[in-house]
């Protein structure tokens, strides 16, 4: 498999607006991936049809060689919101056990990834709080490892450090870098260019088409621009 | 498996929302209660006043259910200012004056003088009661439906409120992205909301029948098995609904678009006297059905061959709305 997300000739219209623009995209299998844009500008839409949450208008997106939508298709992806959508009234470990009875997996098994993935977000001590009582950054972090439940193949996180605090981000990429080595996909969105710059490959999403792509290099020295920020000035700036 | 998380965590959410649960078992048995007093009190006293009358007469009235009090002077003035409800002048010709506050107890006053002029050939009648007693009271006749409607209202606004709130927090569409099928969450919730109504529903039968000494002639068993029902229809309905509200006010709102009329229909109200297009449309509402198989069992006695088409209907619409809520969770996932 040598394209672990492939878009091609996607769009998607709302009403009148069209949101994503017969885009074609390929995201290599085993690399960190980071698609960045400005806000509104499809990103989170780009990612719900790669999910298969919401039906592609033209053309096809396949996901793992499977063909979107696709029901077993979602055991898996890993999935993380863009909003924390937790069960607040439950407490983290309920909220884990949870989403994680909806896959096949033993109690034992369970119990594992349920442990695994609170040490990697940094929440084992915190697994019997309720969830409303916890801090943003901890339910980011609590959906994170929500996302990493079934110990999926591909991971798409739809801007997983918000609001999380430099250290744990550090940890959370380290882990994200591990994931990759293990041969995951990871496929993020991200405001933040220095977590761009971390990634293998890059792609530009605005107005609902694909502006740029290639590796953090190639992007700088195609926008001739010492950094990702400025390139992401430019590339914006190119259209208007 | 996936069902039976659904269940767990529905039943876990809803244990620690005390004041929720307080709702759904408390308030139907205040309510009730209240209800109970308020109707069981007895029929009060319809006093006649008479002047002029000849003895006899006096005598014949007295055996009425009217309370008479004679007077030598009285003015329809007086009646005004008194609290009695009529007044009746014998001279020539005789004038009958009712104060009319209380359109039935005007009747009341109108029938026992009708009766009055069949006197003295009138028979003593023997009268039988093909459903109750001659102590049935209104209530016997519309707390079967008070008991089907308090299970309706709450396992509909509950469960409405619990699945909008998915909506809103996103966690339906984040569980949409996990293999689960719409199926397994509908099922999930009725379940989970249904083994609420289920307790609902036995405190409720329960108060009713050995506390509140409501007649039921029936078995109580049919009772349990038309609310389990009339729960599933609710809650069905109440999640249906939910999709076509974007907050919890909104949801609030269809109580009297959804919910009141059908309390119109169901039985408080003689439906026979209503015009037919009215009937009609009780006809397309849950509750005729919930009230025409409850008042059946309770308090005519009606076993399940008397009430099965109830069911069937019922159920007929609960098959409708979880279809229609099936394809309503197309919006957050194509498939």
């Amino acid at each position: 498999m040598k394209f672990a997300v492939e878009l091609t000739n996607s769009s998607k219209k709302f009403k009148q607006t069209i949101v994503i623009n017969e885009l074609s995209l390929q995201v290599r299998t085993g690399i960190l991936f980071a698609l960045i844009g400005p806000s509104g500008g499809g990103k989170t839409t780009l990612i719900k049809m790669i999910m298969g949450m919401l039906k592609s208008d033209t053309g096809t997106v396949t996901a793992l060689n499977k063909k979107v939508p696709n029901k077993q298709l979602l055991h898996d992806i890993g999935y993380m919101a863009q909003a924390d959508a937790l069960y607040t009234d439950l407490t983290g470990q309920e909220n884990l056990e949870f989403f994680g009875k909806m896959y096949a997996m033993s109690k034992k098994e369970l119990q594992d990834r349920i442990t695994y993935a609170s040490n990697i977000v940094d929440l084992a001590d915190h697994l019997s709080k309720k969830v409303e009582d916890y801090s943003g950054g901890m339910k980011r972090r609590l959906s994170l490892a929500i996302a990493l439940i079934q110990d999926p193949p591909l991971l798409i996180l739809d801007e997983p450090t918000v609001g999380i605090d430099p250290l744990l981000k550090l940890k959370i990429w380290q882990e994200l870098t591990q994931l990759k080595n293990q041969g995951k996909t990871i496929f993020v969105t991200t405001h933040a260019m220095d977590e761009a710059e971390k990634c293998d490959e890059i792609a530009m999403l605005r107005e609902g088409s694909i502006i740029a792509t290639g590796t953090p290099f190639d992007l700088k020295q195609q926008f001739n621009a010492a950094d990702l920020d400025e390139v992401f000035l430019q590339a914006g700036g190119e259209t208007q | 498996m996936k069902t039976l998380a659904m269940v767990k965590r529905i039943i876990n959410q809803l244990k620690r929302d005390k004041r929720t649960l307080a709702l759904l078992f408390l308030a139907p048995m205040l309510v009730l209660t209240l209800m109970y007093f308020i109707f069981e009190s007895d029929d009060p006293k319809t006093t006649l006043v008479v002047t002029n009358a000849q003895p006899t007469v006096v005598e014949q009235l007295k055996k009425t259910s009217l309370t008479i009090v004679e007077k030598d002077q009285y003015s329809e003035s007086k009646l005004k200012s008194s609290e009695y409800a009529a007044w009746l002048e014998f001279k020539n010709p005789s004038k009958l004056y009712l104060l009319n506050a209380e359109p039935s107890s005007s009747k009341a006053v109108e029938m026992a003088i009708a009766s009055l002029s069949m006197q003295p050939q009138k028979q003593k009648m023997a009268t039988t009661y093909v459903y109750g007693d001659k102590n049935t009271k209104v209530f016997d006749i519309f707390s079967p439906m008070l008991i089907g409607f308090f299970v309706f209202f709450f396992v509909f606004l509950i469960a409405g409120m619990a699945l909008l709130k998915e909506r809103t927090t996103g966690t339906l569409e984040r569980l949409l992205a996990t293999p689960i099928k719409r199926g397994e969450i509908i099922l999930g919730y009725i379940i989970g909301f249904g083994f609420f109504a289920l307790i609902q529903t036995i405190i409720i039968v329960l108060y009713a029948v050995y506390v509140l000494k409501i007649e039921s002639v029936g078995s109580i068993g049919y009772v349990f098995l038309i609310c389990i029902i009339v729960a599933l229809v609710a809650l069905s309905l109440g999640t249906f609904l939910s999709s076509f509200a974007a907050t919890e006010f909104q949801m609030v709102q269809f109580i009297p678009l959804v919910i009141v009329p059908q309390v119109f229909f169901s039985g408080i109200f003689p439906l026979d006297n209503m015009a037919e297009w009215l009937q009609g449309l009780g006809r397309i509402m849950p509750m005729y059905y919930v009230a025409d198989a409850l008042n059946g069992v309770m308090y005519k006695g009606f076993g399940f061959s008397d009430i099965w088409l109830d069911l069937l209907i019922l159920l007929g619409f609960s098959a409708i709305f979880l279809l229609l809520n099936m394809l309503g969770l197309k919006k957050y996932r194509a498939i």
